[in-house]
């Protein structure tokens, strides 16, 4: 007799559960006690000072596109002077957070997918399991906290970077002066515009950190799985990047700018 | 459930010779495929059993449901006289302790040096906080089995050999009662497989443990087996001392013997 098919829908629905019973194992875990300090320092250091190079060259691009590309529309309009005030708002509010956590989920999700279902295929996961040790905090609890730690600390680096390749591409064209740029920059932003673009970087920083880990801890034991663990990690977490950004945008023009 | 989890204790291991392991009636299936159809099995202290069988047969299936990874359909798992199916997640962590768990790759963290690996079941289960203490079992450990001079190594700086060996020290150093190897000489040379068996003979005459040892490989059954158990088709076929099963009339059992001839 042929085996019958699974419906899609029920698939969907399995994963769905399978991930609502991680995360809880997450929260399970992060309140237990015996929290594993020096490999959460170790993860912020693979996670944070390892990505921070390829953070700043981005951003530093990004920003000096941008004024390149703004410039002549504004030079039309005759809003030359609003170039560091639009380029601060768009880059601190939106265009930094969103951009350096895409770079984040290409560059850590799949590094922590690939990392993870490479110690379930060499059966890491496994022996830690049947020691008597908790994979989970051990692994899991440490990466979700380092990513969600980190990303907003690269996030108020690269926006700083970018905001900096925004300046030398004015300063290249318009002669400004630093501190005539920066304090345009600065007297153009409030709080509020930073606090809510902050606040979504960590929600970005535990998505990335939470759908790397799933993937890889979740990846069957082939060696093929940990290419697809680490492809489904990066997929999986930009897409989450983007809901959360469109929530996150909803609530904070609800809350901040009615 | 919670119940359960909370009310059972536990039972001390008794007198010498007694039963530490008794699988009864198990059946274990996945998807259409029974890979368990009725597994009896006694393990009695201080005894090495080897389970010989054909690849994807469920050998490593039988040891998986005795350290609770997997919950046979069918049938029961005791170790040291309690069920496992009815064990919480505590009382599951409490008898892994006592289990050590001999994975084919030996399965060292590959981001952590041979020290660290020696030291992760020391500081993190047994919660041993003394340097000192841990630095002496850790070389104690690694002396046993011949690598103390890779102490600092990472295991990608090792050979095969060499990790089940540091893989089987990091078992050893929780000092179990029970061990549990999964083809421990898979993939190895035939005299680095003869070293590794040695070393299981020899560490458990030191440690005093009870083994079951999965393999194909009959000189470690050889020189490792107490008894051995014969496996086909989800059910043990067969069991005796090594020269008893080498002696078989059956063609099936005897196949195994003849790759030694």
């Amino acid at each position: 007799m042929a085996e019958q098919a699974i419906p899609g829908y029920k698939k969907w629905l399995e994963a769905v559960g399978d991930q609502g019973v991680f995360f809880s194992s997450f929260f399970r875990n992060l309140f237990r006690g015996g929290f594993e300090w020096s490999e959460f320092v170790r993860q912020c250091y693979e996670i944070g000072y390892r990505s921070m190079m390829l953070v700043g060259i981005t951003s530093f691009i990004m920003g000096l596109v941008l004024i390149l590309q703004l410039r002549p529309s504004l030079l039309e309009l005759g809003a030359e002077s609003m170039l560091p005030r639009t380029l601060a708002v768009s880059f601190i509010r939106e265009i930094g957070p969103v951009i350096i956590a895409i770079i984040c989920a290409g560059k850590v999700a799949s590094g922590i997918g690939a990392e993870l279902g490479s110690m379930k295929v060499t059966e890491q996961i496994d022996a830690m399991e049947v020691s008597g040790a908790n994979p989970l905090q051990y692994l899991v609890v440490t990466r979700v906290l380092a990513t969600a730690f980190m990303v907003p600390l690269l996030t108020l680096i690269g926006d700083a970077i970018g905001l900096f390749g925004g300046f030398l591409a004015l300063n290249f064209t318009d002669d400004i002066s630093f501190s005539l740029y920066f304090t345009k920059c600065i007297s153009s932003l409030e709080f509020m515009d930073l606090l809510p673009a902050v606040v979504k970087t960590i929600f970005f920083g535990f998505a990335i950190g939470f759908v790397g880990c799933y993937k890889g801890y979740n990846s069957n034991k082939g060696t093929e799985s940990v290419g697809l663990a680490a492809n489904s990690a990066v997929v999986t977490a930009s897409l989450w990047i983007f809901v959360i950004d469109a929530l996150a945008v909803q609530i904070t023009s609800i809350l901040f700018y009615r | 459930m919670e119940a359960a989890e909370t009310d059972i204790k536990l039972k001390k291991p008794e007198e010498k010779g007694e039963v530490v392991v008794n699988i009864a009636h198990v059946a274990k299936s996945f998807g259409n495929k029974d890979v368990l159809k009725d597994i009896n099995l006694q393990l009695k202290r201080g005894e090495n059993v080897v389970v010989l069988g054909k690849s994807g047969q469920g050998k490593s299936v039988t040891i998986q449901c005795i350290v609770g990874m997997l919950t046979p359909d069918k049938g029961t798992v005791k170790v040291f006289g309690n069920d496992v199916a009815q064990m919480g997640e505590e009382q599951i962590k409490e008898l892994r302790i006592k289990i050590g768990f001999l994975f084919q790759s030996g399965a060292l963290y590959d981001s952590m040096t041979v020290r660290e690996n020696m030291e992760f079941p020391l500081t993190r289960i047994k919660k041993m906080t003394d340097q000192a203490e841990i630095d002496k079992l850790v070389e104690e450990a690694l002396d046993g089995v011949g690598l103390k001079d890779a102490i600092d190594k990472m295991p990608s700086d090792l050979s095969g050999g060499m990790r089940k060996r540091a893989g089987l020290a990091r078992t050893l150093i929780m000092q179990p009662e029970i061990m549990l190897y999964d083809e421990p000489t898979t993939g190895l040379d035939p005299i680095t497989s003869r070293e590794i068996s040695e070393l299981i003979l020899r560490m458990q005459e030191k440690y005093k443990t009870s083994s079951i040892i999965i393999t194909h490989d009959m000189e470690c059954a050889r020189i490792t087996a107490d008894r051995i158990v014969i496996m086909n088709d989800g059910e043990y076929i067969a069991e005796g001392s090594y020269e008893e099963l080498e002696n078989s009339e059956d063609e099936f059992i005897r196949s195994f013997f003849n790759q030694t001839k």
